[in-house]
């Protein structure tokens, strides 16, 4: 049995996505059920589909000294790290613990593979890549973190995680057992991913993605809609900020499956479910609100329902926000858990945008408009490829056990 | 801090010029060794999962069974870090030069197994494995940065844990930028306690400032330590086929560590 944790305080958060740029923007969108999607206007010959873009990347280059990092993923995340004062809050980290005592740990899933593309749509005539893009670190898949450990001045443990659309729930879990284990003080975690050809086209080759906006949970639900996002999220012991929201728990679990299906049963949906309110030391009744895996495809969405509706009470109230912002992959574990904390800050329980005709999977736990309600303990649902399962437990500093 | 210690119970290798731990035992002693098969046999995989496989894949699963095999450890209930600076090449080229020419045709199955947990995957697929699986990856630090994970994992949740780290060669134009001439990858079972099985003691202390990017002086030839990015490794799997020394690995881009090893007491 699972020993519970000592809850750590995260002292800062934020978000980019298709809902804009920062907290304000994501808490406006969610207050008017006010979708990020549009006609998918990515790319040369442009997949009919819609997607979550991110406005004025194109226009938010690198600065010259890190120009050698330059590439859409990387430019998001510096887009991301500029809004809310999160840069500061990470400079401040890093002057009161010294940059080998803060963790640098990012979850994604495309990292930078789509300028890798655009190499391969420009080889030399010898067949070589072009002399611009002879920058070894952006193709490969530590790319984000690497970048960011350079411009943000960190020298301590600094790991990608890429577990398809897990990864950036899973760097809470690598957060909270070096901080521990004593390795660190605080920890830098989050996730970027971008919008590229492999994503688009292979989900596509899947048929996975729908030609219209995406509808999690809705019964004529048709696949998923592509996002791209940046979060990120500063973790520290209590002690160091004791009013900040606070993460309680995590699970990690695995399906042992099938490489792009889910369980039927949702076995390691559920086991990661189950993991994650022992580390936080909850009953499923002290849950008040679940940001769901919901992705709109047709098994995700069933599978997920079934699991809401056997192992929660009415009064826990559940979601997704993939209408708002698609399917962000890599990043969807940040950007959600960015959700479920303004869930709690604002007591919002977001409606599940795009579902209009229930799957009769779903229970009553189901809040399908916003809801305003006090929201103590939210938990955030993240499943990826291969059948990787992770589950976050956030609460209100100073919720009443 | 102080320093994390851990038990290793089994490892697991595999290169062009090793079949296994045996193998990697007998060239230190000066011995010669029978050179592996041209594939990865990945004998732990069933037979039409072998078949689909992709190279990273098989060289990850192959190098799995050896360290699990030799541990007694059961796979079923084994917690997995699988890490891998480059993930499958042959995929990425694949990919990367079909999206560029006719982008309608890509395969789905290649795309799924693109990503990079596709190893860790296919693992719990074939062994019936729930417990939690990683995917990491830190460039030229990925066997670094993944021992650390690994040994953070068995140490916060008390269980013994399977790190694997494996690169493929590269592959068409991206072979240019990653740095990866041949295939290697190993793997190692870490234990919070000593076991029947355990051949040694890890002792890993954060060294910050230091950055081992010159290869640690070792037994093994450093042509084979050049040849991939997970054969950083090498220099730690020679001080365990000898008994005991100390290595300094890369934890991190800007983090060295210093890792000491004891022979069983």
């Amino acid at each position: 049995m699972l020993q519970s944790i000592t809850p750590l305080a995260v002292s800062a958060f934020t978000a980019t996505s298709a809902l804009g740029r920062g907290l304000e923007a994501h808490r406006h969108a969610l207050q008017n059920a006010r979708s990020g999607l549009r006609a998918n206007d990515f790319s040369l010959a442009p997949l009919e589909c819609w997607v979550g873009r991110v406005d004025g990347v194109e226009q938010a280059p690198l600065s010259a000294a890190m120009a050698a990092w330059e590439c859409r993923n990387n430019r998001l995340a510096w887009l991301g790290m500029n809004q809310d004062g999160f840069l500061d809050a990470v400079h401040a980290a890093r002057e009161r613990y010294g940059a080998p005592r803060v963790a640098l740990l990012m979850g994604t899933s495309t990292a930078s593979i789509g300028t890798t593309e655009e190499a391969y749509r420009r080889l030399d005539p010898d067949g070589g890549f072009p002399a611009d893009m002879l920058r070894p670190p952006i193709h490969a898949p530590h790319s984000l973190a690497g970048f960011l450990a350079e411009a943000l001045g960190l020298e301590g443990p600094c790991l990608t995680i890429s577990t398809a659309c897990s990864s950036s729930a899973k760097v809470f879990a690598s957060a909270e057992r070096m901080i521990r284990l004593g390795l660190v003080d605080a920890a830098l975690v989050g996730g970027v991913d971008t919008l590229c050809e492999s994503v688009l086209f292979g989900f596509n080759a899947l048929e996975l993605v729908s030609r219209a906006p995406c509808r999690p949970f809705d019964r004529a639900r048709s696949g998923i809609s592509i996002g791209e996002a940046a979060g990120f999220a500063l973790l520290e012991r209590i002690e160091a900020a004791p009013h900040a929201p606070r993460l309680l728990g995590y699970g990690e679990a695995s399906d042992a499956h099938h490489m792009s299906t889910p369980h039927p049963d949702g076995l390691g949906a559920e086991l990661a479910l189950r993991d994650a309110l022992a580390r936080a030391g909850l009953e499923p009744a002290q849950v008040d609100y679940i940001n769901l895996h919901g992705t709109a495809s047709l098994k995700n969405d069933e599978v997920e329902a079934a699991l809401i509706a056997r192992a929660f009470p009415t009064t826990t109230r559940a979601s997704s926000t993939k209408g708002f912002t698609g399917h962000t992959l890599g990043a969807a574990g940040i950007l959600e858990a960015v959700v479920a904390l303004l869930a709690i800050e604002r007591g919002l329980v977001p409606g599940n945008l795009g579902g209009g005709d229930p799957d009769p999977a779903c229970g009553p736990q189901f809040a399908w408009r916003n809801e305003s309600r006090p929201v103590d303990v939210a938990l955030s649902n993240s499943f990826g490829f291969g059948g990787n399962n992770a589950c976050l437990a956030f609460a209100r500093a100073g919720r009443a056990a | 801090m102080s320093a994390l210690t851990v038990y290793v119970g089994g490892v697991g290798v595999w290169s062009p010029q090793l079949a296994d731990f045996a193998a990697l035992r007998a060239t230190l002693q000066g011995q010669t060794a029978t050179l592996p098969t041209a594939r990865p046999p990945a004998a732990l995989l069933p037979a039409n999962e072998r078949r689909r496989a992709p190279e990273s894949v098989l060289l990850a699963a192959e190098v799995a069974g050896q360290a699990v095999a030799m541990s007694g450890c059961d796979a079923a209930t084994l917690a997995c870090v699988f890490a891998s600076s480059h993930g499958d090449q042959p995929i990425m080229d694949y990919m990367c030069a079909i999206l560029a020419s006719a982008p309608s045709e890509l395969s789905p199955t290649r795309f799924h197994n693109s990503v990079h947990n596709a190893p860790a995957g296919y693992w719990t697929i074939a062994t019936g494995c729930h417990a939690p699986s990683n995917a990491v990856c830190a460039q030229r630090a990925s066997f670094g940065a993944g021992l650390l994970e690994a040994t953070s994992l068995a140490l916060a949740d008390a269980r013994p844990v399977l790190l694997v780290c494996s690169d493929t060669a590269g592959s068409g134009p991206l072979a240019e930028v990653t740095a990866s001439a041949a295939p290697f990858g190993c793997a190692l079972v870490l234990s919070p306690q000593p076991g029947a099985s355990t051949l040694g003691r890890l002792a890993l202390h954060l060294c910050p400032g230091s950055i081992a990017d010159a290869p640690t002086a070792s037994a093994v030839p450093a042509d084979w330590v050049a040849a991939s990015p997970s054969a950083s490794a090498l220099p730690l799997l020679a001080l365990l086929a000898q008994g005991a020394g100390r290595c300094h690995l890369m934890a991190a881009g800007s983090l060295g560590m210093d890792v000491h090893l004891e022979e069983r007491a």
